[in-house]
């Protein structure tokens, strides 16, 4: 099963309709047990980076970051991929999973922020996750803050300079923009998840 | 960043879902389902519409009309919807942007804001309840403030333009995208491709909203998109 977790931030329904409509198990879940049984994790996020402090609450942090260390695919969207870096300007107190080098920052002045609506991403050739989505595919993005580019960064976008639109290092993955509302290309991405 | 292209009203033919399902094939970039009678009664169908259009639906999808708390926000939201507009509820407690933002972030709520020009042209006024009554605020600074409590889109409509085909109203939409930070998506008075070109230019718009793509001689979302395209205005392609 894939768990979707669940840490009182945003929608998770959508993320939850996406892989019922590719014929995955999935369920939404805050239980611990249910999270170290799962095949696959997802978090989803929406919202501020301080709402990931009830991660580390409930004891799902450390669950997540042992399914991590065990092999389990991680997929994190949205906030859930920038909770996968050290921390973010959003939230200073707020504590990351760290398992990629980096804060998340604001914007700069020069470009409207959020960054809302849908664009281009440069996709590295080796990323699992982009397998067979088109080059010149667009997705989805609704975010004030973004991460670095890092040595995982399998896409690019580019809005008031370059920042890290995925990432991806093993069986661990991340992306910016929401895979659930863009379409095609997004249903492609989270099926390649599915098959990993 | 391409210019967004968003499809409403869903109303007035057949079964929504399968709408909205074609014109997400069809390349809208967002569909917008607003309900316009909001009555009481309306609700149960309305959560109802929400659930079966938003099943199969993988692009944004934002639903208005009759949002006057958190709970009936709530509610919309966990039948699907991505987004929630409001309008005469957030003029009369903007808190309401702030609840609903804190809760489900800013993201999710969108401003409806229905902008009427004054007759001396001094500016434009914020009407409510569907544009029957007049707020009696600024609209440019209506949109400033809701931005201030949290709402992270506004979708303003020229009242004056409406349905005319005339155009959309370039100066209004000018003047809320410079004042906010925050994305504007411009609707009202759209009557051909060349009216999308203005609004985005002219206008500053990121987004515009096409209510029936039938009124611009076209049969298909893609044939505008495609025109848009070739007049240089960046848009989602292919679709």
């Amino acid at each position: 099963m894939i768990a979707i977790v669940d840490y009182g931030a945003g929608n998770l329904v959508s993320v939850k309709k996406a892989f019922d409509f590719l014929g995955q198990e999935c369920g939404i879940t805050s239980d611990v047990e249910q999270i170290r049984s799962a095949e696959k994790i997802v978090l989803p996020g929406v919202g501020n980076f301080a709402s990931t402090n009830s991660l580390a609450r409930s004891g799902l942090r450390g669950e997540i970051s042992n399914a991590i260390r065990r092999g389990v695919p991680f997929l994190g969207i949205c906030v859930g991929m920038q909770w996968m870096f050290v921390g973010s300007e959003e939230a200073p107190g707020t504590k990351g999973l760290g398992v990629l080098g980096g804060e998340c920052e604001r914007f700069p002045a020069s470009v409207k922020s959020p960054h809302v609506g849908w664009n281009s991403v440069e996709v590295k050739e080796s990323s699992r996750l982009f397998r067979g989505v088109k080059p010149s595919a667009y997705f989805y993005f609704t975010h004030s803050f973004r991460a670095p580019v890092c040595g995982e960064t399998v896409a690019c976008c580019e809005y008031g300079g370059k920042f890290s639109a995925a990432v991806e290092r093993d069986h661990v993955f991340g992306v910016q923009f929401h895979p659930e509302k863009s379409e095609a290309p997004g249903l492609k991405l989270l099926s390649n998840f599915c098959d990993l | 960043m391409v210019k967004g292209v968003q499809f409403v009203d869903l109303r007035d033919a057949g079964d929504p879902a399968e709408l909205a399902g074609a014109h997400s094939a069809s390349g809208a970039d967002e569909i917008v389902l607003l309900d316009i009678s909001a009555t009481h009664e309306g609700r149960a169908t309305l959560l109802d519409t929400v659930r079966q259009t938003s099943r199969q639906l993988f692009i944004p999808f934002t639903v208005g009309g009759g949002i006057r708390t958190l709970e009936d926000a709530a509610a919309v939201f966990a039948a699907g919807a991505d987004k929630i507009s409001v309008n005469s509820a957030a003029l009369a407690d903007p808190s309401l942007i702030t609840r609903i933002a804190e809760r489900f972030g800013s993201q999710a709520v969108v401003l409806a804001l229905d902008a009427k020009r004054r007759r001396d042209r001094s500016g434009w006024e914020a009407f409510i309840h569907g544009g029957r009554i007049s707020s009696g605020r600024d609209a440019v600074e209506w949109a400033r403030e809701a931005e201030s409590h949290g709402a992270g889109e506004i979708l303003l409509t020229s009242m004056d333009r409406d349905g005319t085909g005339v155009g959309f109203d370039c100066e209004l939409t000018r003047a809320v995208a410079e004042a906010v930070r925050i994305p504007v998506i411009a609707s009202g008075g759209a009557g051909g491709a060349s009216h999308f070109v203005d609004v985005f230019r002219e206008g500053r718009a990121d987004a515009a909203l096409a209510a029936s793509i039938f009124h611009y001689g076209f049969s298909k979302l893609s044939e505008l998109k495609s025109e848009l395209r070739s007049q240089g205005i960046p848009v989602r392609w292919p679709c």
